[in-house]
């Protein structure tokens, strides 16, 4: 009962652990998956590279039984296979760790893994267990903690053991870094490497080049659906790898210095708040200063008081007067639509719902929050300037839809995020908060909009982003401070820090200089 | 003073029975993330059922509590396929359910107004009913009453120490996820709807075979709603359901005393006050938002398909 069975189950030798041939899935609007081939050997590290809407999801979701292709053949260890739901898959060998964890927060840490596990009930043997195969592996894990009190990188940490506990012989992880500390990715690759070593199969599903770079024997790259290409990617540089991924250069962010006046323009001091939600974070003591003409960044993992830190700062979570200061005027306890008056904009991480109305005309959704543009008179709306203002958002702002009369949902992210981001700066704000800017946008666009947030606070706007991709903050902002544990440490200018810095403040280490990994389990 | 009090408490424990039936079984339901409000028309389906089948048989309670089940879950199965095949919006199909059980229980009960039944004796438990105080209340009861109480065992077991309970849990908190590691989400919320119609047509079927053995139109007379309200007073935890039951029994018994002393109170604010008293002390209990989010199913209500 205490050690793992052998990873491998007898597949004729020199068979291949999977192999997809002509995998083709169609949706009622899009091809997902077109005639897609793929071949992992045992023991290899496979990338899936692409970007977001490429299929990878879709392709995994079919391997591990969620999804059923419409046509196109899978062959396990040499054998055909048909994969009719996760169950299946999971008693054939196939674990899959989820990009949105699948994980109960009001269970505990065993109980969540008795749920995926198909063998009799016995919470306290397995706890044993969980306990055994996570120190094996480097992944402490207390067993009997909740979930919903778990770091993200732990969460990840349950869903990892939940699959080594099923002794796979293929492994797929889906965007498994988006979520982790620099320190905590390098901690998962030697976990990984070590899996490969005995022979698992790993699909690695990723859009991040270096990372691919650095654990993967072999990748193979989709675009819209298709296979363009198989690479070795440790022979590839990071731009040909993007060349198959987009099909196009990366493009590359032009940052001018800033020469005008550079006051304070948001201003918030001593800001503490404790969140209504039982599940959220409450802030301590967050000083920070946003200036004309700069971006702040704030990094760090969601979770750790960025929700409760944009609701404070839009206003959709009022305080005290004093804590946060627009412009040198009190503005803490006024609702959203005070502040946005007063020339504070804010694109908030869910655009549909939160940034958008999802079944409102872009006109309509003009009008939410640039109804004093001129778009309503005396109470009554004016439909013609709504839409005239929309369609000047949409040329002005490269949006590709079908105008402004198109639902919101019926737009791509990108092309959505580019609406919101125009509609908010044609109001001439003063100050801007982006949450998430780029997230689930395609390269183009995301291109787009950093060049976008860039070139506005150049004209004198104080812009604070909050994101998660590291990558992209150091690409635009000025200054990085981290948000972690509900704590906000120093911005510091970009030149004097780098990713592994920011790393280990994201781990909550805002002083000392030693390496710790964000938990409290017992190792 | 304490001969007084064992009959109350003994009242009491037999006027909590319909509720910790309904409430158990709209629990187990609640804890699968569905929500039917229908419980005071299945309890009435199965109030008629289970009289109709006593009557007409011959066979008493004996045969009107399983042909009250069944009554009750036959209604719950048109919920089910409304609200979780078709994902139609539970509230209004609950509403709907109930509505269309006070018609059909009417009008199956004409041919029963004034009919009456032979009702249940009471069953001692050897041994245990000797036990001063405690015995006369809890042992000298009909057998209805203690089949709440086991039900009341059971149910507590499973959600706290098997794998069935987790799943429910699981189901309730995230379909989503439970559905991606391979359960099927709507079969187990069939089950626990169809249960919870089970119990609620058990607990009609004991107001109208056991509690008042004889047939008087509408008789639920809103302990359906009484028990939806327990289940979300109560956070979803079997316990503190069957006090909330026992507190609403124990009023019952005691305005039924104050009536028949003749206290100077309207009788129906007297008849009222069983309701109003469960309500006021159950909001008080759960005051405690985080409690209540915690224990909250998170998709109760949702519509879910895969």
């Amino acid at each position: 009962m205490t050690t793992i069975p052998p990873p491998f189950s007898g597949p004729p030798p020199g068979a291949l652990r999977l192999e997809l041939t002509g995998i083709t899935k169609r949706y009622p609007s899009v091809v997902a998956n077109d005639g897609i081939n793929l071949k992992v050997a045992p023991g290899e590290i496979h990338a899936v590279l692409g970007e977001n809407g490429a299929g990878k999801s879709t392709l995994m979701k079919i391997i591990y039984g969620a999804v059923q292709a419409d046509a196109g053949q899978i062959q396990w260890n040499g054998r055909e296979v048909v994969i009719a739901n996760p169950s299946e898959a999971r008693r054939l060998g196939i674990g899959m760790v989820f990009q949105h964890f699948s994980l109960f927060e009001t269970l505990t840490v065993v109980e969540n893994i008795a749920l995926a596990l198909d063998e009799p009930f016995d919470l306290k043997g397995l706890a044993e267990r969980v306990r055994e195969v996570s120190t094996r592996y480097g992944l402490p894990l207390d067993p009997d903690r909740l979930v919903h009190s778990l770091s993200v990188g732990e969460r990840q940490r349950v869903e990892i053991v939940r699959c080594l506990l099923q002794a796979p012989q293929l492994l797929i992880l889906d965007e498994p870094t988006s979520v982790l500390t620099p320190q905590a990715v390098q901690k998962l690759f030697e976990t990984l490497r070590r899996l490969a070593s005995e022979g698992v199969s790993i699909l690695y599903i990723s859009h991040k080049l270096h990372e691919i770079q650095s654990l993967c024997h072999s990748a193979t790259v989709m675009r819209g659906g298709k296979v363009t290409g198989t690479a070795t990617p440790s022979q590839e540089t990071p731009a040909s790898l993007a060349r198959m991924m987009i099909g196009r250069e990366l493009p590359v962010c032009e940052v001018p210095a800033y020469t005008g006046e550079a006051r304070p323009v948001l201003t918030v001091s001593k800001l503490s708040m404790r969140p209504d939600d039982p599940f959220g974070t409450p802030l301590k003591d967050i000083d920070l200063e946003v200036r004309r003409g700069e971006i702040l960044g704030i990094a760090g993992i969601s979770g750790n008081g960025q929700a409760e830190l944009l609701a404070a700062l839009s206003g959709e979570a009022p305080g005290s007067a004093e804590a946060i200061k627009l412009a040198g005027q009190p503005v803490g306890h006024l609702d959203a639509g005070k502040r946005r008056k007063r020339g504070l904009a804010f694109v908030p991480e869910e655009r549909l719902g939160r940034g958008a109305v999802p079944p409102m005309s872009l006109a309509d959704n003009a009008t939410l929050s640039a109804h004093a543009q001129g778009l309503v008179k005396k109470g009554f709306l004016r439909p013609k300037a709504a839409w005239e203002f929309a369609k000047t958002c949409i040329q002005r702002f490269d949006v590709r839809c079908g105008g402004p009369g198109a639902a919101a949902r019926s737009l791509s992210g990108g092309n959505l995020q580019k609406f919101i981001v125009g509609r908010e700066i044609m109001q001439q704000p003063i100050a801007m908060v982006v949450a998430q800017p780029t997230w689930g946008v395609d390269v183009g666009a995301a291109a787009f909009l950093r060049q976008t947030l860039i070139d506005l606070s150049r004209s004198g706007v104080a812009i604070l982003v909050v994101s998660e991709e590291l990558e992209e903050l150091f690409e635009i902002c000025d200054r990085i401070a981290v948000l972690a544990e509900g704590r906000l440490g120093p911005a510091v200018p970009k030149a004097q820090t780098n990713a592994e810095k920011i790393g280990m403040q994201m781990s909550g280490l805002f002083t000392s200089a030693t390496d710790r990994e964000p938990d409290h389990a017992a190792a | 003073m304490l001969e007084h009090l064992i009959p109350v408490l003994a009242g009491t424990l037999a006027a909590a029975t319909p509720l910790i039936f309904a409430g158990l079984g709209e629990l187990v339901a609640e804890r699968s993330g569905v929500i039917n409000l229908g419980v005071e028309g299945m309890m009435l389906i199965g109030a008629i059922a289970g009289f109709a089948a006593a009557a007409d048989s011959g066979g008493g309670a004996l045969a009107g509590l399983p042909a009250g089940a069944v009554a009750g879950a036959l209604a719950a199965l048109v919920f089910a396929v409304l609200s979780l095949s078709m994902a139609a919006n539970q509230a209004a199909c609950g509403l709907a359910l109930t509505i269309f059980g006070i018609g059909l229980s009417a009008f199956i009960g004409q041919h029963y107004v004034s009919f009456s039944l032979p009702g249940l004796q009471p069953l001692d438990i050897p041994g245990l009913v000797d036990i001063p105080v405690l015995g006369r209340i809890f042992f000298h009861q009909d057998a209805v009453t203690y089949l709440a109480l086991i039900s009341f065992g059971i149910v507590w077991w499973v959600l706290r120490k098997t794998r069935l309970g987790l799943i429910l849990k699981a189901v309730g908190e995230a379909p989503d996820a439970a559905h991606a590691i391979g359960y099927p989400v709507i079969a187990i919320r069939y089950g626990a709807t169809l249960f919870g119609g089970a119990m609620a047509g058990m607990g009609g079927a004991y107001l109208s075979t056991v509690y008042t053995p004889l047939w008087v139109q509408n008789m639920v007379a809103g302990r359906g709603w009484i028990a939806i309200a327990l289940v979300v007073f109560a956070t979803w935890n079997p316990t503190r359901l069957v006090l909330g039951a026992w507190l609403f029994g124990g009023v019952t018994i005691l305005q039924f005393h104050a009536q028949g002393l003749g206290i100077a109170v309207p009788v129906q604010l007297l008849a009222a006050l069983p309701y109003l008293a469960t309500v006021v002390v159950l909001v008080l209990i759960s005051r405690d938002k985080r409690l209540l989010q915690l224990n909250l199913p998170a998709s109760l209500g949702k519509p879910w398909l895969p």
